[in-house]
């Protein structure tokens, strides 16, 4: 190993320790801020609305976006070990149930853009990946992704985060296996089944810097798109925390109004790019009485079934099963929304 | 004369990476001959699931990025 390469890890360490350390104190610097600003201006007071959100906003912004950069820039080396192609050579000729359950978790981690969805679903299928399999990806794929995560996580804590993934896997996993059982490859255009895609692409062999390298890419990338999103998103949700009454939600998203899971699911649809945004408001509408299925259901409805992608996908599906494949992921959306409406 | 092909179905970076193409060009100093693939049957004939991707005379670079000017001149050469 030469000196830059070693001199280069030492910075990465250091710049970890840091943020490991400021992180772990996040709190207590809040807490001084929050002290500060109260002194500086007295409409700022325990209590009040104003403090109350503003509160929310200032322990909630650094934490995500710090939660952020991290996790973006870790999954994006990760993601150099996982190309389309290579996930592609894993799930080809698997068996229905595995092969969708493989489809789910590769998902996660293969680098997934939605305006590559048609060639990269091309792909798939000419090289003998099952259909049910193909949806299984494209479901999981945009659905679980690490900024979703992230705020989960950073505004819900690790449970809600870790219900979300689960959950999100199990509706990849089910509607892709439904899917592929009930035989739908005459509703492929048929253009696709013509194409024989070269499946002879050489598989780049990376160094740890550039691994390092696309991580910081990803950051650039991921975090310039979505942090304005973000910000918008927590001081809406801040304003919703100090303003909004208590149980305002309860009557029309909670438990209780068995009509509030597919509403939230209709509306999330329109909803897509922003789900950055939408996070930190659920967080804020879930105080107010909105019940965790129903906003489970909403973010998964904003993140995975996207208009634009519907659009796209229109090119190599025929109608009938862009409506049966939608349809079908939106009926396991609200099925995960009813399951935890009713067992909290 | 360098043929080179960016693939895409048209998406904002295809756009992009045409642009940076041209420009590393110009400041190499050299021709090339940009063309924009758009059609699905073409760009999976190449082997490419990810998009945008550069294909310098028949030959595909990379897939599923967007490289600027400077560190596209390596692939002129």
């Amino acid at each position: 190993m030469n000196g830059k390469i070693s001199m280069k890890w030492a910075l990465g360490l250091f710049a970890f320790a840091a943020w490991a350390v400021l992180y772990w104190h996040l709190e207590a610097i809040s807490n001084l801020a929050v002290q500060g600003l109260t002194h500086l201006f007295t409409f700022l007071q325990p209590g009040n609305r104003a403090f109350e959100s503003f509160v929310f906003f200032l322990y909630d912004t650094p934490k995500v976006m710090m939660l952020l950069v991290t996790v973006v820039f870790g999954v994006g080396i990760v993601r150099t070990f996982f190309s389309p192609e290579r996930t592609r050579k894993l799930l080809a000729g698997r068996g229905a149930f595995t092969g969708n359950a493989l489809a789910a978790l590769l998902g996660t981690v293969t680098p997934f853009c939605s305006c590559s969805a048609v060639p990269l679903f091309i792909g798939f299928l000419s090289a003998g990946v099952p259909l049910g399999a193909t949806f299984s990806f494209l479901v999981s794929a945009p659905m679980v992704n690490e900024v979703a995560l992230v705020l989960l996580f950073g505004m819900f804590g690790w449970k809600v985060a870790a219900l979300y993934m689960g959950t999100g896997l199990a509706v990849a996993m089910i509607a892709g296996y439904v899917l592929g059982r009930v035989k739908l490859d005459h509703l492929v255009e048929d253009w696709v089944w013509a194409i024989r895609s070269s499946t002879q692409t050489a598989d780049a062999k990376l160094t740890w810097s550039e691994r390092a390298g696309a991580g910081r890419d990803a950051v650039r990338e991921v975090v310039g798109k979505v942090w304005m999103w973000v910000l918008l998103g927590i001081a809406v949700g801040a304003g919703i925390h100090g303003y909004v009454p208590q149980d305002f939600f309860v009557k029309i998203l909670g438990a209780g109004a068995w009509w509030s899971v597919p509403l939230a699911v209709l509306l999330g649809v329109p909803m897509y790019s922003n789900a950055a945004g939408i996070v930190p408001i659920i967080s804020a509408l879930l105080e107010k009485g909105a019940a965790l299925g129903t906003s489970l259901s909403f973010m998964m409805a904003v993140i995975a079934l996207s208009l634009p992608e519907a659009i796209l996908l229109r090119k190599v599906l025929k109608p009938k099963l862009l409506v049966i494949f939608f349809g079908t992921v939106a009926c396991g959306i609200m099925l995960v929304g009813y399951l935890f409406n009713f067992l909290l | 004369m360098k043929q080179i092909q960016v693939l895409g179905g048209g998406c904002s970076k295809c756009i992009i990476l045409a642009e940076e193409v041209k420009k590393a060009a110009d400041e190499m100093g050299i021709e090339i001959h940009v063309e924009k693939v758009t059609d699905y049957p073409t760009i999976l004939g190449f082997g490419v699931m990810t998009t945008p991707a550069l294909v310098v005379d028949g030959k595909v670079m990379f897939s599923g990025k967007v490289l600027k000017a400077d560190a596209l001149k390596e692939y002129l050469k």
